[in-house]
């Protein structure tokens, strides 16, 4: 498969293992082996310039740990990541300056990702200061209040520190801290997760008309479907560290097709009361250690059948609409 | 005779709050944290309580349960379960009812068991205090509870520890150790709320069987719409300390009345609502020590007019539920 040109990042088979082992006395003593955990195995996405990518999944799918991959706080264990065709690097810094001005990250809770010593303006200047892009203060205190004015606060509330502000607030100080390199990537983990409902819509709103005004791309994770299906292009859908769909956001919503996709949608509450049937959630997420053989849901899934436990499904290829790691809809044993 | 969204008619309700008040004072003044609420809940009633963070939902609750952290007091008002006032009841009368005929589920299933203790003994000890049971009764008592709440192989799960449980099993654990002694009113403060869709899915399902099966009233205090419209029989929406609109469900949350219930409603994401943008609600819940005059949501509101900020509304009847909005006023002058 040609890369597209538009194409600005680019996971190729990126793994990333953790050693959860015993301190080394431990194993030595109790014979115990070395254990690793695979958080994420064999992912491969690419995104395009302009679009908000979706990762969804529950808590300890790996979604945030391709977040942090991107972003280069954690480096691969197998596999390459490119930004804009530039790929990782080895040594110290995971990215070029140049590239690591060019990606932002928005984190869930803006109550602990805020120096609480520090005022505003110097939050937000931050990246300013560490990519030298401004070299004046007053050049910089203008910079600043353009930025709140952006994410729809005032000038005057630089001169505050992080406790003054509500959550959705703090929120909004994050993405203008975010937005102050003028990034073209912003990954975004569970950027409303941590806010109300009606402050939420506030902040996704903002993230709309940012991204239509700046041309930004989004690598959006979210544990919540409703969210993902507001703010989404496409949407990746990860079960135990692997993507088991790829789909049109549209598409996914309207035709999920893996059985795991399927399941996520039935569990969302019904909150229109329509009392459409569906079918209840059976088991639960698997011990990540021990991962099921073949597919990792097979345990979980009503059309496992004897290959589904032996053999791993891999996302079937191509361009189209809808790609899924499924050997019952390969089969055609399940209606699509 | 209250109005029949307050209650569904009958003599006796189980829990009847009525014009509950809850303080905290401080040196900068008083804040008033809950101002005025009463509702009732029948039994075998599932009554949702939403809004957002700082509404006073939760110390609602913690107010029913005689748990409002100091400084925090009942300063008006009156609780009454099953006819019997257990506000005004000093701390050893409220600790028999505490477990014994009012169970409470919290959202984080880890701080609510004892990490040092196994779940056999949680749930076996929780048993002999409350009911007249051999030690021997309690433990059987116990594995069929668990068998209840769903958790698999419950004779061997009860000389696990808490850590070896999943989020989910944890909940039904949790859930297991307040209907113990098989109590008639269960208080679940975001029983949901740390849990992931599909297990929230499962506890949902778990809680309404369990409430049609023992006739338990519930008292379902969470920030989910969502999670109201799969449970709830009634709902009361609650903003900055009071109850802003209460009646059915399903009337609530289809056409809500209360311009902030419109709001929040229509803030909800949906899916399938792709690229649409979000209604919102401007600003953000009052904090306690400026909640503004007259009705709490003027500032915000889009159909505030002269009398908003002046006069405090009181909960007017609108169609079949109440709704504290001058907007219903006239319907009734």
């Amino acid at each position: 498969m040609t890369e597209a040109p538009c194409t600005l990042v680019k996971l190729d088979a990126v793994g990333r293992d953790f050693d959860v082992s015993k301190p080394w006395l431990n194993r030595i003593l109790e014979r115990a082996p070395r254990r690793l955990l695979k958080a994420v195995d064999d992912v491969s996405i690419e995104i395009q310039r302009g679009e908000t990518f979706a990762l969804v999944g529950e808590s300890g799918c790996g979604k945030s740990t391709i977040a942090r991959l991107i972003v280069g706080l954690y480096r691969p264990s197998r596999g390459r990541i490119a930004f804009d065709g530039e790929a990782q690097r080895a040594g110290m810094n995971v990215w070029s300056p140049a590239v690591r001005r060019r990606m932002q990250m928005i984190f869930q809770d803006p109550y602990a990702s805020l120096n609480p010593r520090w005022r505003v303006t110097d939050v937000v200047a931050e990246p300013l200061r560490t990519h030298g892009l401004h070299r004046s203060r007053p050049q910089m205190r203008d910079r600043v209040g353009e930025l709140l004015l952006q994410v729809g606060l005032s000038p005057n509330d630089g001169r505050k520190y992080p406790h003054e502000f509500s959550g959705g607030q703090r929120q909004r100080v994050s993405i203008a801290r975010a937005l102050s390199s003028e990034p073209e990537f912003l990954v975004c983990d569970e950027p409303t997760s941590a806010l109300d409902v009606s402050v939420q819509a506030q902040i996704l709103n903002l993230m709309r008309a940012l991204q239509e005004s700046l041309g930004l791309t989004y690598l959006f994770i979210s544990h919540n479907l409703a969210v993902v299906s507001q703010m989404a292009t496409r949407v990746g859908v990860m079960y135990l560290g692997r993507l088991v769909e790829i789909a049109d956001a549209q598409t996914l919503f309207s035709h999920p097709h893996h059985p795991y996709t399927r399941m996520l949608l039935d569990a969302i509450p019904d909150l229109a009361m329509s009392g459409r049937v569906r079918t209840p959630v059976a088991g639960e997420v698997a011990n990540p250690l021990e991962p099921p053989t073949g597919c990792a849901f097979h345990p979980r899934c009503p059309y496992a059948n004897s290959r589904c436990k032996s053999e791993r499904p891999e996302l079937t290829p191509g361009l189209s609409h809808t790609r899924v790691a499924c050997h019952a809809i390969e089969e055609g044993r399940l209606p699509v | 005779m209250p109005h029949p969204a307050l209650a569904q008619p009958s003599n006796r309700p189980l829990l009847r709050v009525s014009h509950l008040r809850v303080e905290f004072p401080t040196r900068r003044g008083t804040l008033v944290a809950v101002d005025d609420v009463s509702f009732d809940i029948e039994p075998g009633e599932v009554l949702g309580v939403v809004g957002e963070s700082g509404a006073g939902k939760s110390l609602t609750g913690a107010a029913i349960i005689g748990l409002l952290d100091r400084p925090g007091r009942i300063a008006a008002g009156e609780i009454a379960l099953e006819g019997e006032r257990i506000d005004d009841l000093g701390a050893d009368a409220m600790r028999r009812i505490r477990g014994r005929r009012i169970g409470a589920i919290f959202q984080d299933p880890l701080t609510s068991l004892n990490p040092l203790y196994t779940i056999g003994r949680q749930i076996t000890e929780t048993i002999l205090t409350h009911l007249p049971v051999t030690p021997r009764e309690a433990r059987e008592r116990a594995v069929a509870l668990l068998e209840e709440v769903g958790i698999p192989a419950a004779a061997e799960r009860l000389d696990h520890y808490p850590h070896q449980f999943s989020g989910g099993m944890r909940q039904r654990v949790v859930i297991a150790l307040a209907l113990c002694a098989e109590p008639t009113l269960i208080i679940a403060d975001e029983p949901t709320t740390a849990l992931d869709v599909s297990t929230q899915a499962q506890i949902i399902a778990l809680l309404k069987r369990l409430s049609s099966q023992h006739g338990a009233a519930v008292m379902l205090i969470t920030h989910d719409m969502g999670v109201i419209a799969e449970t709830a029989h009634r709902v009361a929406v609650m903003y900055a300390g009071r109850i802003v609109e209460i009646g059915p469900v399903r009337s609530v949350i289809h056409a809500p009345r209360h311009p902030y219930t419109i709001g929040l409603m229509r803030s909800i994401p949906t899916v399938g609502a792709t690229g649409a943008r979000l209604a919102q609600i401007d600003g953000s819940m009052p904090r306690l020590d400026a909640i503004p005059s007259g009705c709490p949501f003027h500032p915000r509101c889009p159909q505030r007019f002269e009398r908003c900020d002046k006069e405090r509304p009181p909960l007017l009847a609108v169609d079949d539920r109440l709704a504290a909005c001058w907007l219903y006023a006239s319907e009734h002058d």
